[in-house]
């Protein structure tokens, strides 16, 4: 999974042509540390057809929030940099992610 | 034919690996299948200073939710625990062996079985509430109280929950305002006094907030006065932008999957006797989907070595071993 900066998520994202996977987490977030095994399982599984990507927001605050995010675990798909699909909190499981993935490939 | 462990403990919070300790202690094979993550709801606090025992200093993270949960793992497996990461689905407590099935498809068999699902965080129900969920309204301190540094945010109820974790967001927030249905604080007067004391902090009681608005992230709410019927609006200030709803006002009790097969009352909550037994035999419950004064880590891990007792105790009676 790619790790995004702060810096380098326009490039990696907003600008990016096809689906890109936004696992939005913090280190203080214990929900979000739980969920990520099973968001790296589903990148192995899906890897070849969408990219896959992390960011810490703890790094990137006004980043997330610019992307309407002020609650974690959130999990958004992005299609040519806009986006297509999201889910947050209790939301995120690892079956409802496999769903929002399938429907957007 | 799968393996008949003398216990399946549903549920790894601090009930569930209590009574995963005090099993695996007892030389019962020990089974515990817990869905997301290890140690439930405190895992989200940052400083547990009630569980006896913790002892709190400024700076240090001993007392951490994660790190008491840590241990509570470790000390358990260090006894021969086994533990799955995995949910259940269903269950059939018609015969002797108990069986549950999971998730993932998986089939476990026990003996006994100990229910210690938990809880999860009732919701105030107000339009709007579902849709900025995670866009400005939050049930968790420790994952989103970083989002609103500098901002203001709501922190709604009036019991340990709330006041504790208004305190923690008194480290990011610029304002702090608990507002709580109730006349006064349910909690103890020492976190009370603490709360009251502290200069960003405001608090309102008997209020309400009846309705959540936003494009896209939270922008403005209603709250209601439940003395004088009067109703007001906040709207974020234009500089933040936004600000944050906290909303602490109870738990659920996981306990829709027992339905049916085991009684529950009419709050979805679980009746046991003494030792924790259900109105099924050989299947028992502990931890917060009980109905109790006390909801709290400590009461919890007392139900669990409670129940593992039972079990025990069960198990030679019904077995004979």
């Amino acid at each position: 999974m790619i790790q995004l900066e702060k810096d380098t998520f326009e490039a990696e994202v907003l600008k990016k042509e096809g689906l890109v996977l936004v696992d939005f987490w913090s280190d203080g977030c214990e929900p979000c540390k739980a969920l990520m095994p099973h968001v790296v399982e589903l990148s192995e599984e899906f890897g070849d057809k969408m990219t896959f990507a992390k960011l810490n927001t703890a790094k990137a605050r006004r980043l997330a929030i610019k992307q309407k995010v002020l609650g974690l675990p959130t999990v958004i798909i992005y299609k040519d940099g806009e986006k297509l699909s999201e889910l947050t909190k209790d939301d995120a499981t690892k079956e409802n992610i496999r769903k929002m993935i399938t429907e957007a490939l | 034919m799968s393996k008949i462990y003398d216990v399946v403990i549903i549920g790894g919070g601090p009930a569930g690996l209590s009574a995963a300790l005090y099993a695996s202690r007892s030389k019962l094979s020990t089974l515990i299948l817990e869905k997301t993550k290890m140690g439930g709801q405190i895992v989200t606090t940052e400083e547990v200073a009630n569980y006896p025992g913790s002892l709190f200093e400024e700076g240090e993270m001993e007392t951490s939710g994660p790190k008491l949960i840590g241990r509570m793992v470790k000390q358990a497996e260090h006894f021969g625990s086994e533990r799955v990461m995995d949910g259940v689905v269903s269950v059939d407590f018609t015969g002797d062996i108990k069986k549950v099935t999971t998730i993932s498809g998986a089939e476990y068999q026990g003996k006994t079985v100990i229910i210690a699902t938990g809880a999860y965080s009732r919701k105030l129900g107000a339009p709007g509430e579902k849709e900025l969920t995670g866009k400005g309204v939050s049930y968790c301190a420790t994952c989103d109280a970083d989002f609103f540094t500098d901002l203001e945010v709501f922190c709604v109820g009036a019991g340990y929950a709330a006041a504790e974790e208004a305190m923690y967001l008194t480290k990011f927030a610029r304002k702090v305002t608990i507002v709580a249905r109730e006349p006064e604080f349910t909690c103890a007067q020492s976190i009370a006094d603490h709360v009251n004391a502290h200069p960003k902090v405001e608090v309102q009681f008997n209020t309400e907030i009846t309705d959540m608005r936003g494009d896209g992230i939270l922008e403005g709410c209603t709250f209601k006065s439940n003395i004088t019927g009067e109703t007001w609006d906040y709207e974020a200030d234009e500089e933040d932008g936004t600000f944050g709803i906290f909303v602490f006002i109870g738990y659920i009790p996981a306990t829709d999957a027992f339905k049916g097969h085991i009684n529950l009352d009419q709050w979805g909550y679980i009746p046991t006797d003494e030792f924790m037994a259900t109105n099924v035999p050989g299947v028992y419950a502990a931890g917060d989907l009980r109905p109790k004064e006390l909801r709290q880590v400590i009461t919890a891990a007392s139900d669990g070595a409670v129940a593992a007792t039972a079990v025990e105790k069960y198990i030679v009676e019904k077995f004979g071993h």
